[in-house]
């Protein structure tokens, strides 16, 4: 048999009536590794994972989990993988610890076993404080690490995460990077669907854009930010007449009367930002700030799709 | 786990455990199987019941009736607690795992059993405390017990079907009303001989007052006739349509 990939999926094709949703996406993530599909809302991202979990048929296409196809073996997929939605999948009638044995009963682990695993992921998730309270009480914080801490009783190999992080406070979203990268190094797959570039950025092995129901580019993010040109130094002036004078010096700049700022194309480093003010100094322009902007993903989103994602645009650096 | 061997038994009675903790977890679910019939018992008994002329103590003909209705109410229920797991997420997890398919709606199912048969234990009790006199035989007995579950079984998988197609908790509860109804349009409170041409003919048609007349003649000896089979029919109907319809609704739902 053929070794393969942890999640192959090719020609994936989907519509709700007229609206075509997925139009043919390929995705390969290789074993132990994190892949991250990365678009705005809309773009398709919640029905690829249900598609690839089993939850609805796609129109056509393949899906493999763990060398198992999809639409021949579904059981031997589901006994494989494990799923956290967009929205949370827990018991509220039931306590933190009984959801836990719920899903150690369903995976027939043995009363002992089942116990044993409860405990270890309560412990783990920071839980065991809440462990006899409804999830109804928790924080979203809270209620996400127990929604995943029941995906991992079944100690699945391969994990999709639908924005798992969608919703958080910035804390929250700190420890479950800290658990997805533990998971990951534990060598559990982990496809991760989110509209936040610093997500993708900060977690994914490999990272595809998926627009409009197409995948607009892949790749890694450094190899993603290649994909556009370099970045640029943004000189704001006090007036239109230190910009003007200082347009006049450095030739090739973009200008922006509205905003008094001048956009010179730069790599940031130290010594061109200096070489640049020192023309500056000796043609006796003031400039009243500058900001270095290296190519971030919001570029490379903005440059494949022409429209910007939802996060506002930040300046990395400013002096 | 790679292993893909499903266990529909072990995964029912998972299910089933899950939806007794809700029962007795749940005051609503709660009230609508044990307080409510009781109210309504002792409301018919004690202040609609001094006025109706029925040849016997009103007790004695209306437990039957409230019995019906213990059923119903009891069972009802469970078209929320179908919707709730429906649009709270934890049905696409289920979904998402090698169980077998059908355990979440036989836990369903055998939930609605076992708490309206614990509703209809108490009513029981309850009437005869009133001075309910059966003069059922142990067999009597015995067909009632399995008439009650075999309603309860026929009513419980259409209710979960209901619940299944229902886009909201409201709307599930909506659908339940039927059987919420229908028993004040049986021969539960008054006899059917007693009500105007129309009216007759649908009390006399509707699957209740067969059911009710059952009961009531296992229990008090009042003739039964034609609606002993009506009663096993109706229910027979009952369980088949509303278990195709709702494993139907389930495969297809979400999607």
């Amino acid at each position: 048999m053929k070794i393969r990939p942890a999640i192959e999926a090719t020609g994936l094709r989907k519509s709700f009536g007229d609206k075509l949703v997925l139009d043919g996406i390929d995705i390969v993530v290789p074993a132990g590794s994190i892949y991250s599909l990365l678009g705005p809302n809309g773009a398709g991202k919640t029905t690829a994972v249900k598609i690839m979990s089993s939850l609805i048929p796609a129109d056509s296409g393949e899906v493999w989990i763990d060398g198992h196809d999809l639409a021949t073996d579904p059981n031997f997929v589901r006994a494989s993988i494990g799923v956290t939605g967009q929205f949370s999948a827990v018991d509220d009638m039931l306590t933190g610890r009984e959801n836990l044995r719920l899903m150690a009963e369903l995976n027939h682990l043995g009363k002992r076993e089942g116990r044993r695993r409860a405990e270890d992921l309560l412990e783990r998730f920071d839980l065991a404080e809440a462990a006899k309270k409804s999830p109804a009480q928790y924080s979203g914080g809270m209620r996400r690490r127990l929604d995943l801490a029941m995906t991992l009783v079944g100690d699945p190999r391969v994990i999709f995460l639908d924005e798992p992080t969608t919703g958080l406070d910035p804390r929250s979203r700190r420890t479950m990077w800290e658990i997805i990268r533990g998971l990951a190094a534990d060598g559990v797959t982990i496809f991760l669907t989110t509209q936040y570039l610093d997500e993708a950025d900060e977690l994914a092995d490999r990272i595809a854009v998926l627009d409009n129901g197409k995948l607009v580019a892949q790749g890694t993010a450094a190899q993603l930010k290649q994909l556009i040109p370099g970045g640029h130094v943004e000189l704001r002036f006090a007036d239109t007449l230190a910009l003007r004078a200082a347009a006049r010096v450095l030739d090739g700049g973009r200008v922006d009367e509205a905003a008094l700022t001048l956009q010179v194309p730069s790599d940031g480093d130290v010594a061109s930002v200096r070489a640049l003010l020192d023309r500056l100094r000796d043609a006796r322009v003031e400039n009243a700030s500058l900001a270095v902007h290296t190519p971030d993903l919001d570029d490379v989103f903005f440059a494949l799709t022409g429209h910007p994602t939802l996060d506002t645009q930040q300046e990395k650096e400013t002096v | 786990m790679s292993t893909a061997t499903i266990h529909p038994m072990s995964d029912s009675l998972t299910m089933l455990r899950r939806q007794l903790r809700h029962s007795v977890r749940n005051m609503s679910t709660l009230f609508n199987a044990v307080f409510f019939p009781i109210i309504m018992l002792l409301m018919f008994v004690y202040i609609f019941g001094g006025a109706f002329n029925v040849g016997v103590e009103y007790v004695q003909y209306v437990f039957p009736g409230i019995l019906t209705m213990t059923i119903a109410y009891g069972v009802s229920m469970t078209a929320i607690t179908v919707n709730n797991d429906m649009t709270q997420g934890i049905i696409d997890r289920f979904r998402t795992m090698a169980i077998s398919r059908a355990s979440v709606l036989t836990g369903h199912a055998g939930g609605a059993l076992i708490r309206t048969l614990a509703g209809v234990t108490v009513i029981t009790l309850v009437a005869l405390l009133m001075g309910f006199e059966p003069n059922a035989e142990f067999g009597e007995w015995v067909l009632a017990v399995l008439l009650s579950a075999f309603l309860i079984l026929g009513m419980a998988w259409m209710v979960i079907a209901f619940g299944l197609k229902a886009k909201t908790v409201e709307g599930a509860s909506f659908a339940a009303f039927p059987l919420l109804f229908l028993p004040f349009m049986s021969s539960a409170f008054a006899p059917a001989s007693t009500m105007p041409a129309g009216i007759r003919w649908f009390t006399d048609n509707q699957p209740f007052t067969p059911i009710i007349e059952t009961m009531r003649g296992l229990l008090t000896g009042t003739p039964i006739g034609n609606s002993g089979l009506a009663a096993v029919l109706w229910c027979t109907g009952l369980l088949l349509a509303g278990y195709a319809w709702a494993r139907r609704a389930y495969a297809t739902s979400g999607r």
